[in-house]
């Protein structure tokens, strides 16, 4: 039975984080930007558990449980703002949207 | 280690080729009962009593031409039913279905596997039941389907909660999540069962897990998102031959997987009533015997010229059942079979029972019955019963 | 066993996060993102996190995304258009990604010698019980705030969604 060194799970959830970074600043698609935004939140609960597994302590699936929970807020807010966004503006671009009155 | 694959392998054959059979005939026994509280036959024709006619069906789907709209989504449209029937198919690997088993040297038990967060690997199961229905629902590039899919989706996630706030109830009495401990805990007679016990009696999380269970295997009186005559049968409209028969099987196994939940979260699974030294390994003998002589007696004066065969050989048929129920051998594991096999079926029976006595609620009536009622109902219970919980202990 | 589990779950990972970044249709992001949290899932198995695992995938992957997934068919969104992408952002940005992935994984592989490993079974204290024991008595002040912040967040949602009544 292989044993996986912890640090392959560090580098995962850095490789992870840098895909997300990168969606969030090459994409133009709002809704796109936003799923980046949740890789990199997926990326931090990685760490947090390795972490936890490193130490021995629950403390750091505690962490990630609220990282959850704050992501699954801000999901529901930002989904409501694009919503709104898109009523008035009719795109998803974020270029287009640049301005604060039309 | 190799005896466990091997005992492993035989167990999911076993219990997979049960399933799908069972599958099958759920649908024969749901168009029975509708039938009968209509006051009419039912499938009569094809073979004695209709027996073959999950046959007939099976082989009039397959052979059916499988089409795809134009400009629909090809991915998903192919990938929808899939996914449906493949998370609806895999909940069962944690049900366990009776005790420890000695058979011909090999001892295990009559279960998959036993996880520790087995009640939250149902949910977690039943969460990505969604994406079936709402990827089926858009990928056919058709107004009705996506309203349909959209609507069901929404239906399925806000009857979650108050599911999951009722499984949460009982959960408190019993201590575990792992759902071979749950049986456990409930064991030594009725009155151990979560439905009826300790400082709360879980009766109304019972009724709210059931409600809750009715929408979301999309059932009436919940099933506007699908229904024939309101919304062309929503999400699954363009799909014809084995894609509709994958969301027709992943319906059915929906409802199999909530009513065993709901058997070993308040019934007490697999375990019988009353102890076996009260006499509870009669009952099984009792209700095939009673069975079996109904059977011949109504064979002798049939009401049509066909059931001069058929019954008396149904008759037969239920006093060999009632006989083998007597051998002491097979008791050990065809008895918690049988207790687990009633209460799952008087739970489906309910299902059928319902379908065919209410009429529909209305889209914005169900999605303010759950948020409105079933919501702070399923709270206030949980509230009781953790406070009760915590003042006798 | 476990380096294999690890390897296949962690390369279906990064396979699907490139998905996301790099797919134009949002409903194709959307299902590898679920891809990605569902082997997140098993990983976090792996280190011991059941409850975090069965989380991830109740929350994450069966809850927000679907509210993703609603959001991109109601809107329904078409393909990304090419127009307006500087080029600049491009030929900059994308080495200085790799070059600060470069530098995470260095650092990485310094603080964490290979020989310090980890295997399935080495950590049991991430049950249910540790968890909610934790959660109710170290993080009270953290799990009420979040409460409170999910209140705040749900009736953000509707008073923008909402639609006037005229």
């Amino acid at each position: 039975m292989g044993a996986v060194p912890i640090s392959w799970f560090l580098a995962l959830s850095a490789v992870l984080f840098v895909l997300g970074v990168a969606g969030f600043l090459l994409r133009r698609n709002i809704i796109t930007v936003f799923m980046s935004i949740e890789l990199m939140l997926n990326a931090v609960n990685l760490s947090f558990v390795t972490f936890a597994y490193q130490f021995k302590k629950v403390d750091g699936h505690l962490l990630a449980l609220f990282v959850m929970v704050v992501a699954a807020a801000e999901a529901a807010v930002g989904l409501a703002i694009i919503l709104t966004v898109f009523k008035h503006r009719a795109t998803l671009n974020i270029d287009d949207v640049n301005a604060m009155k039309n | 280690m190799d005896s466990f694959i091997v005992i492993s392998l035989v167990k999911v054959v076993v219990v997979f080729a049960v399933l799908l059979t069972t599958l099958a005939y759920l649908q024969w026994v749901e168009r029975k009962v509708i039938a009968h509280i209509q006051v009419r036959p039912g499938p009569y024709r094809v073979g004695p009593h209709g027996l073959l006619q999950p046959l007939a069906d099976v082989i009039k789907l397959i052979t059916k031409e499988d089409l795809a709209p134009p400009f629909a989504h090809k991915t998903l449209f192919l990938a929808a039913p899939f996914m449906a029937i493949t998370l609806a198919l895999m909940s069962i690997c944690v049900i366990p279905f009776g005790p420890i088993i000695h058979m011909g040297g090999v001892q295990t038990w009559m279960q998959l596997t036993d996880l520790n967060i087995g009640v939250l690997f149902v949910l977690a199961v039943s969460s990505m039941g969604v994406y079936g229905v709402a990827f089926a629902g858009w990928a056919s590039n058709n107004k009705y389907a996506l309203l349909g899919g959209l609507r069901s989706s929404a239906q399925m996630i806000s009857y979650e909660l108050p599911m999951s706030i009722a499984i949460a109830s009982p959960l408190l009495l019993s201590n575990t999540l792992s759902l071979r401990a749950l049986v456990d805990s409930q064991a030594g007679g009725m009155w151990h069962w979560n439905v009826l016990r300790g400082p709360f009696p879980q009766i109304f999380s019972f009724i709210i897990f059931l409600i809750a269970a009715f929408a979301e295997t999309n059932r009436v009186p919940f099933d506007l998102p699908e229904a024939e005559n309101e919304l062309v049968a929503g999400f699954h409209i363009e799909y014809s031959s084995m894609k509709f028969a994958s969301f027709f099987m992943a319906e059915y196994a929906n409802m199999i997987t909530v009513s065993c939940m709901a058997v070993l979260l308040f019934l007490g699974g697999w375990a019988a009533p009353w102890s076996a030294k009260y006499g509870s390994s009669v009952v099984p003998v009792a209700i095939f015997g009673c069975a079996g002589l109904i059977a011949l007696y109504h064979g002798m004066h049939p009401a049509r010229r066909r059931d001069r065969y058929t019954l008396p050989g149904a008759g037969i048929v239920f006093l060999t059942i009632a006989a083998i129920f007597l051998l002491p051998m097979v008791q050990n594991w065809l008895l918690p079979l049988f207790w687990f096999g009633a209460k799952v079926g008087s739970i489906l029976f309910t299902f059928m029972w319902v379908r065919g006595t209410l009429p529909r609620l209305r889209y914005d009536q169900l999605m303010g019955f759950t948020w409105k009622y079933l919501f702070p109902a399923a709270i206030l219970n949980l509230l009781v019963t953790g406070f009760l919980v915590a003042w006798v202990s | 066993m476990d380096v294999i589990l690890f390897l296949v779950f962690a390369i279906f990972a990064v396979a699907c996060a490139i998905n996301v970044v790099v797919q134009t249709h949002p409903i194709s992001s959307a299902i590898s993102l679920i891809g990605v949290m569902a082997s997140l899932a098993v990983l976090y198995l792996l280190l011991g996190a059941e409850f975090i695992a069965a989380a991830q995938v109740i929350v994450y992957a069966g809850a927000i995304m679907v509210l993703f997934v609603f959001v991109i068919m109601l809107l329904n969104a078409g393909t990304e258009s090419k127009k307006g992408r500087s080029l600049v952002a491009q030929a900059l940005g994308a080495p200085l990604l790799v070059a600060l992935l470069g530098i995470l994984a260095f650092f990485v592989q310094r603080l964490f010698p290979r020989e310090y490993t980890t295997h399935f079974g080495g950590f049991t204290g991430g049950t249910a019980k540790d968890v909610g024991r934790a959660l109710f008595t170290t993080y009270l002040l953290p799990f009420e705030a979040t409460s409170i912040l999910i209140l705040i967040a749900i009736v953000g949602a509707i008073v923008l969604a909402h639609k006037e009544m005229d």
